[in-house]
């Protein structure tokens, strides 16, 4: 019973600010819903006992990955008022794409086609049981390899970024730490023998 | 239930994890090296491919081995292609060493890329599950694009690299909803259970199958570079800086041929009645575009693009009559097609100087004249995409079309020698221009001749004579592989 209830809060929720993040004018705003959209389908998650997902859900999207949109949304000055230029212009068309891809999405779910029956219900496991000790086991036995090769890709996309966008320019100014702390005295101060201005 | 952990077999996977490793001190000690020593790097990267070819012949097991639950095997198929793979990599690091320093683009990310790329394609062939396959086919690709668009001054490469990033991921992703769909039906992504799996849901659904499988060949077609998929092709040879092309154009095809053979033939046999039609289509298209447009191109590296579009359509007519004689020939096919494409780009990489791209048909004009010696080389490679006695793609072709006979596609096997009649008239084209046109103007002067770039060159060229003399020393490993 409880647990219904905590399903439809959560689900309502996630509905709701999902689309209010496509709707709302401020962009601050909309990704702030997105996200209480990531909590509350962290919570979900959480509610299938998929507790590991749930936690990095929140760790890596809502700790991470949406502080860093909200950083590159308030420094890039987008003009909201330009990109809605167009909008009853684009209407008819947008709606009947829109109209088009609900038509297949019911054809398909209603069809024999594709069918749902594959697979049984999960049942509840105990609670002692770890969800992340099950994953563990399988990701560094079974899946190690594929684990490896997908961090060799995140490495070869950085070393391709840096490769093809690091460019030395022969302007630019930068300090030399290595210069400026092996610098001597005799490098900077000039003694300068004077007469004395009393006499 | 908490699973046991059990350690992997890690044996298996030696080499890759000599590649990563000896890739990752590549990536680190080239960070160290002033630009004019940057020879060094080569010869690491050099010796890191040999590494891998040691520790490939060191596991290689008598049967197939699989390992990481299923998702990794170790086979004669993978043993030979793994081999060749790396050697013709070898082979594209030393022809290009000249023309990145000509270019300004000497640097160690193109050998760390080449490697990464390597690593992805071995990964690929030895991949036995859906999720290895895609981060094969990932890591191969993502090292290509950034490899195309390595010179960064050139407004063309980064046009071709764009091209090549926004269609690879299209196709990236069609190949992946299949795989999505196939993992609906079946509740696997190990090929070994799909293959199982598949033969049970046969008669339940057939069209949700087909669906499936219709979208796993369109992305590895597009990635095979086979008619109607073929469009990025020309552009991305044209553009690519001539060392990366020669790359494109050899190993990725070796993988690519794996990949076909693990999905289709490994994962879905049950399908083949479905695939096998799909494939006869392609092929012929294949076959009958690539040899007509090329006879249009002036370009040379275009026209390598569209030969080898015709050539991806003999290699698919040996998948497509899906018996293992078929396989074998187009495993061989496959393979001597590399050689063969390695030779013609590796000749033209000698010819490029600083401030000179010899890409044009024309820009070989009279090459006998200076160069004799590299004329006959690349006369050798030409007859040998032509098929012509006693080359080795003469074989190639006679035991991909013996094969397609044997099922009873004689039908098939005339369309294809047609269009190989066609197809002989632009490699013939290659051989006048370079034997009877006289020399242009800025041609006179005399190549720079490295004395490892000319030898293993050489060598190269003249074993395409050697395996048409003797096609056994590496039939016989094709024919293993799949027996």
């Amino acid at each position: 019973m409880i647990e219904t209830i905590i399903f439809y809060v959560f689900a309502v929720t996630t509905v709701v600010s999902a689309c209010a993040v496509v709707t709302v004018r401020n962009p601050v705003h909309a990704a702030l819903f997105l996200v209480l959209t990531f909590f509350t389908s962290a919570v979900i998650w959480m509610t299938l006992e998929a507790e590991f997902l749930a936690i990095s859900l929140v760790l890596v999207y809502v700790g991470a990955v949406m502080v860093l949109f909200i950083f590159v949304v308030m420094m890039l000055d987008i003009n909201v008022a330009r990109m809605r230029e167009g909008f009853v212009r684009h209407l008819p068309l947008g709606l009947a794409v829109a109209v088009i891809m609900l038509g297949i999405m019911l054809s398909v779910v209603t069809s024999d086609v594709f069918f749902m029956d594959v697979g049984s219900e999960p049942v509840a496991r105990a609670a002692d049981y770890s969800n992340t000790k099950a994953l563990g086991g399988v990701l560094y036995t079974d899946y190690v390899f594929a684990f490896e090769i997908a961090a060799v890709i995140l490495l070869v996309a950085i070393i391709a970024a840096i490769s093809l966008t690091l460019r030395k320019r022969g302007k630019t100014k930068y300090q030399s730490p290595a210069a400026q702390i092996s610098v001597r005295k005799a490098d900077r101060l000039r003694i300068v023998k004077m007469p004395s201005s009393e006499e | 239930m908490t699973a046991e952990f059990v350690q992997p077999d890690l044996m298996p996977a030696l080499p890759e994890m000599v590649m990563l490793a000896m890739t990752c001190l590549v990536l680190v000690v080239d960070l160290f090296l002033p630009q004019e020593k940057r020879g060094f790097t080569l010869l690491l990267s050099v010796l890191t491919l040999a590494l891998a070819i040691g520790a490939v012949a060191l596991v290689a097991p008598a049967s197939a081995v699989s390992s990481f639950g299923g998702s990794f095997v170790l086979d004669q198929l993978a043993v030979v292609l793994k081999i060749a793979v790396c050697a013709i990599t070898i082979m594209v690091f030393v022809y290009s060493r000249d023309y990145l320093a000509d270019h300004d683009i000497y640097k160690g990310e193109y050998y760390v890329l080449g490697l990464f790329a390597t690593l992805g394609m071995m990964v690929m062939i030895s991949a036995h599950s859906f999720l290895l396959v895609y981060l094969g086919l990932e890591l191969l690709s993502l090292s290509l694009y950034a490899m195309i668009a390595f010179n960064r001054n050139s407004l063309r490469s980064s046009e071709s690299a764009m091209k090549y990033f926004v269609l690879g991921a299209m196709a990236s992703g069609l190949l992946l909803y299949g795989i999505s769909i196939f993992y609906g039906i079946t509740g696997t992504l190990d090929l070994t259970q799909l293959s199982a799996s598949v033969k049970g849901q046969m008669a339940e659904h057939p069209v949700a199958l087909g669906f499936a499988l219709t979208f796993i060949v369109v992305g590895l077609c597009f990635k095979l570079g086979a008619v109607p998929f073929h469009m990025w092709m020309p552009d991305i040879y044209q553009g690519a800086p001539t060392s990366v092309a020669l790359f494109i154009g050899t190993a990725p095809k070796i993988a690519g041929f794996a990949m076909a053979i693990r999905l289709l033939v490994d994962g879905l046999g049950d399908l083949q009645v479905d695939w096998s039609q799909m494939l006869t289509a392609l092929a012929i298209a294949s076959m009958a575009l690539g040899n007509v447009i090329a006879i249009a191109q002036t370009n040379f590296k275009r026209m390598l693009a569209y030969s080898t579009i015709s050539h991806v359509g003999f290699i698919l007519l040996g998948i497509l009559s899906t018996s293992a004689n078929g396989y074998a020939s187009a495993m061989f096919y496959t393979i001597t097609y590399a050689i063969t494409a390695s030779v013609a780009f590796g000749v033209l990489l000698v010819l490029n100087r600083k401030g000179f791209e010899a890409e044009e048909i024309s820009d070989l004009s009279g090459l006998n004249d200076g160069n004799p010696w590299y004329a006959a080389l690349l006369a050798i490679a030409m007859f040998s995409m032509a098929g012509v006695p006693p080359t080795v793609g003469f074989y190639a072709k006679l035991s991909v079309l013996q094969a397609v006979i044997q099922v009873d596609m004689v039908w098939l096997a005339i369309v294809a020698v047609l269009f190989s009649v066609i197809g002989l008239f632009y490699y013939l084209r290659i051989i006048k221009v370079m034997y009877f046109d006289k020399p242009m103007a800025e041609q006179t002067t005399t190549i720079k001749e490295a004395l490892d770039v000319k030898i293993l060159l050489s060598a190269n060229s003249l074993s395409l004579i050697l395996l048409g003399v003797f096609p056994s020393i590496l039939m016989a490993y094709c024919i293993l592989a799949f027996s």
